[in-house]
């Protein structure tokens, strides 16, 4: 067997971790070690020193504190579903894994509130409080296996974040472990005075400390529900109803789109719905709320799909048929699996107005580069994900498909958009922020984070540009 | 046997593009086209039962197939670490359900076992016991008959009796001392009890081969027996080959490749020609292997084309008997019953609905909802000897979330019976253990019953009336 890690100084570093959290809850072996290379984003990869499994916020701050005072880096990982890289090790970093503090640790129905453990999983919260007539609004994809502290750190979406946005304007209050291994708690009251820290705290990316509970609110299910899906022979028609209907003055609660490619992969998946052949597009919408209403809203979306010539529109006549057009949806990035060995997705937010153009300019880059790009998309708030889809065994492809999705975001951010609507910079988009920002604006993001990072130890290398390239390389000098 | 291991041991070599060689080097390495699918998205995570148990990556279905490709691409060993997570897991295919692309991780763990296996032969005690009893045992069904004879004799002499009293028994492991005391009473086996032809009924519906199982057929002959009865009362003609043997399930999660590809050869040759439309089983276990016979000998020119018409015709007794259309029994069985899915039946043939509709059918079974039944048990095979203390962890949790208003836990799979029977002895409850196809079977006996009843209370009024007219 493999001798364990041999890096200068690891074995006392491990005996000390070891002693905080117990043997058990502490990876070192490099074999224990290779499955924490890299999280839901595949592209980059890298070994941390160790793992350590916290059980408590005690233990989390004990350990923190140890690293601080010892200068080790350390980043913070929930189930590892992330698709940007945030939990990836870059110069062998101790990951603190959370999954282990998993508990629901409080629901308050009358306050429509709930305390969670950073380890607990997404779905899970609407599973437990649905008894009551209650759900947890925030639906990323992953929701069966991501966790909610992991939510936090990139400030997740959804499909369903149209009508009642992402993650911040879900969270309440954080208890927070700081770099240095303080325990603060910020927020928890609704309109505290003074500035929104857990709105600065939910999406960055475990870079201003480790969460270690979470007040979220809790919403009240909708009365109904309707779901309507549209299939479509061209894009622009598809494209055109998205905003036809915003435009009606409806609001669903999501509106979804897929395009061919991602049809390909979902009905190979194990979720196939059945689409018939040679689509273009399909568009999930679903409107929720007061049941009187909703078949009015349905008729509507109805007839706007129908002057952009839609194929073929129908609403979900069961909830077994809603819960497969969801199921074939929301599993939609891991289907690709079934087309192409690799992916990497992007992010990018546009304006909706803008979306038949920028698809052309995605299929236009795609043929360029030889490599092809499924489109998987919350069309509604102009949330993209093209999906690229690369085989990583075939030399010089990976960089290709990195150069492919910088490409794309640089047509989002051209058109007035965003690079990251959900997924967080993480490792793969920090060049791409200067698409975005000036040396001035990223100097002061970074001056922010040095109030609570001020060694830059949690989860250094991510969200800004290299050093080298950037502005830190600035402040040094 | 000796061509066989020799063909095993068979070195290949495969470059791969980045130049380092897959320390995967014997024959039937798991599959590049399976683990490449995986696109390390992370649903399958919270699926896993040693995942949420642990909330460690290598211990999780992703967690594995990551090393799995790290061994293939060279960058791992075949070590402690990497037999570990790979041998903790439960081959429950729970992940399987939940995989958006449909990575087969069932058989790629299985794959890795058998490299295992070569790489590093079960040496020692352990090794010992499971070559005995998958090699020396489990394979040859005159011995397991024997076995049978054994234990029904420690039961019925009152040896067990004895034992238990002198207290024997501890020198057991705990958890094979438990297993000891909720040993179902041992039956005669179906395959030495019945004939190899059991006509149909009425009229004749289908013609089926049975699959008796090792372990169903020596512990729970009965159910074997309610199974045959069952088929028979809905039209079907039962052959139960003799020369059948075990299916190879236990082997083949083993990593024992050679020894379950020799018994599935043999399975093969003697069901298909017994010329029936069906085989069906009533272990899930089982069926899920047989089904995938076809992957076990994709490199066997003689029996592929034979495995895959084979596995077309298997299929697990409740979905047979609902899709033939099942004759409502005029029989009442009056329990409260809740259904634990056996995750080779759930989640490896996708039986989840028959099981349910076959007792939903049955006047006076009221059903009642079993919380996440579709979670494994912890009894896979033969996990609960091996993984004692995870599998133990897991029963716990079955056993809690079994409601209290249920009388009667059904399921399809005897490792699921032994266990589930195993969970509710240690935590004091009282429910009854009983295979689907049983609570089907006493509809039928309470339909005859009453006919037998009715028959006999309409002779004594003719009686009686006979009498009235001699007087």
């Amino acid at each position: 067997m493999k001798k364990d890690n041999a890096v200068a100084g690891t074995d006392s570093l491990i005996r000390e971790l070891i002693a905080i959290v117990g043997a058990n809850s502490v990876l070192h072996k490099y074999e224990d070690l290779l499955a924490y290379d890299c999280d839901g984003y595949t592209i980059h990869k890298g070994l941390p020193r160790a793992v350590v499994f916290p059980a408590d916020t005690e233990e989390v701050s004990k350990v923190v504190r140890f690293l601080h005072q010892n200068k080790v880096p350390f980043l913070p990982r929930g189930a590892g579903t992330g698709l940007s890289g945030g939990a990836i090790p870059t110069g062998g970093e101790v990951i603190i894994s959370l999954v282990r503090m998993n508990k629901l640790l409080e629901v308050d129905f009358p306050n429509r509130k709930a305390v969670v453990q950073p380890g607990y999983i997404n779905l899970k919260l609407s599973n437990s409080i649905a008894h009551k007539g209650y759900y947890y609004a925030p639906d990323p994809s992953s929701q069966q296996a991501c966790t909610i502290g992991g939510n936090v750190a990139e400030n997740a979406g959804g499909a369903h974040c149209l009508k009642y946005g992402v993650t911040t304007n879900h969270v309440l209050g954080l208890e927070l472990v700081l770099p240095d291994g303080e325990i603060i708690e910020i927020g928890g009251v609704t309109d505290m005075p003074g500035y929104d820290l857990p709105g600065l705290l939910t999406g960055s990316e475990g870079t201003m400390g480790i969460v270690t509970k979470i007040t979220v609110r809790i919403l009240k299910l909708p009365q109904g529900k309707k779901t309507v899906l549209a299939l479509f022979d061209d894009v622009e028609g598809a494209s055109r109803t998205v905003s036809d209907i915003i435009a009606a003055g409806i609001l669903p609660a999501t509106l979804e789109m897929m395009d061919h490619t991602a049809i390909e992969g979902v009905e190979a998946g194990n979720y196939p719905v059945g689409y018939p052949q040679g689509l273009a597009a399909v568009l999930i919408v679903e409107v929720d709320g007061i049941e009187e209403g909703l078949d009015d809203q349905i008729k509507q979306i109805i007839g706007v799909c129908q002057k952009n010539g839609v194929r073929e529109v129908k609403a979900a006549q069961s909830e077994a048929e809603r819960a497969l057009w969801w199921a074939n949806r929301k599993t939609a990035f891991g289907a690709m699996g079934t087309i192409s060995p690799d992916y990497l997705v992007q992010d990018g937010v546009i304006p909706r107005s803008r979306l038949p153009e920028v698809l052309g300019r995605i299929e236009q880059i795609s043929q360029e580069s030889g490599l092809r790009i499924a489109n998987v998309f919350h069309a509604g708030d102009g949330n993209l994900h093209p999906l690229i889809l690369f085989d990583s065994r075939k030399s010089g492809e990976t960089e290709k498909a990195s150069r492919v999705g910088s490409q794309v975001l640089k047509v989002c951010t051209d058109v007035g958009g965003s690079i990251t609507g959900e997924h967080g910079v993480g490792i793969e988009k920090k060049e791409e922020m200067r698409y975005l920002f000036n040396d001035d604006e990223l100097q002061a993001q970074i001056d922010i984070r040095e109030v609570f990072n001020r060694d830059n130890l949690c989860n250094p290398d991510k969200l800004f540009p290299v050093a080298g390239r950037c502005v830190e390389i600035k402040r040094a000098n | 046997m000796e061509q066989t291991t020799k063909k095993e041991g068979q070195y290949q070599s495969e470059s791969l593009p980045c130049g380092q060689k897959s320390n995967f080097i014997w024959e039937d390495a798991p599959d590049e086209d399976k683990y490449s699918v995986c696109v390390h998205c992370g649903m399958c995570l919270d699926s896993c039962p040693t995942y949420q148990e642990t909330g460690l990556e290598h211990q999780s279905p992703r967690g594995r197939v990551y090393l799995i490709k790290a061994v293939a691409e060279g960058r791992m060993n075949i070590n402690e670490s990497f037999k570990d997570p790979i041998f903790q897991c439960l081959d429950c295919r729970a992940c399987e359900t939940a995989c958006p692309s449909g990575v087969q991780v069932g058989t790629l763990i299985e794959e890795a076992r058998g490299q295992i296996h070569q790489a590093d032969p079960p040496r020692g005690a352990k090794g010992a016991i499971s070559k005995f009893f998958l090699r020396g045992i489990f394979p040859h069904t005159s011995r397991l008959h024997k076995l049978g004879r054994v234990t029904r004799f420690y039961q019925k002499s009152g040896a067990q009796h004895v034992i238990r009293k002198t207290g024997l028994f501890n020198i057991l492991p705990s958890h094979l001392k438990e297993m000891e005391q909720v040993l179902p009473e041992v039956g005669m086996p179906v395959k030495a009890s019945m004939p190899e032809v059991v006509e149909a009924e009425g009229e004749k519906r289908a013609r089926v081969a049975m699959l008796t199982g090792c372990v169903m057929d020596i512990m729970f002959s009965e159910v074997n027996e309610a199974t045959v009865r069952s088929l028979v009362t809905n039209g079907c003609e039962v052959v139960i080959p003799k020369k059948q043997e075990c299916c190879g399930a236990l082997q083949l999660h083993a990593g024992d490749r050679g020894t379950a590809k020799k018994l599935a050869r043999h399975n093969i040759d003697v069901f298909l020609e017994a010329g029936v439309d069906k085989i069906i089983v009533n272990a899930a276990g089982c069926g899920a292997t047989l089904k995938e016979y076809g992957e076990l000998l994709k490199h066997d020119p003689e029996y592929r084309e034979k495995a895959e018409v084979f596995s077309e015709k298997v299929e697990d007794v409740s979905k047979f008997l609902v899709d033939l259309g099942i004759r409502k029994p005029k029989g009442k069985v009056k329990i409260r019953v809740t259904y634990h899915d056996a995750c080779h039946l759930a989640h490896a043939q996708g039986v989840r609905l028959e099981p349910r509709k076959l007792l939903g059918n049955i006047d006076g079974v009221e059903l009642v909802d079993l919380p996440d039944s579709d979670r494994c048990c912890g009894s896979a095979g033969i996990y609960n000897i091996t993984h004692p203390e995870m599998a133990g962890r897991l029963l716990d949790r079955k056993v809690a979330d079994i409601p209290e208003e249920a009388e009667v836990v059904a399921m399809g799979n005897p490792g699921c019976m032994m266990q589930i029977a195993l969970g509710i002895h240690r935590h004091q409850r009282k429910e009854q253990v009983l295979h689907t196809i049983q609570i089907l079977d006493m509809a039928y006996q309470n339909e005859r019953k009453q006919l037998e009843e009715r028959l006999m209370q309409a002779a004594s009024v003719r009686e009686g009336s006979d009498t009235d007219e001699e007087r």
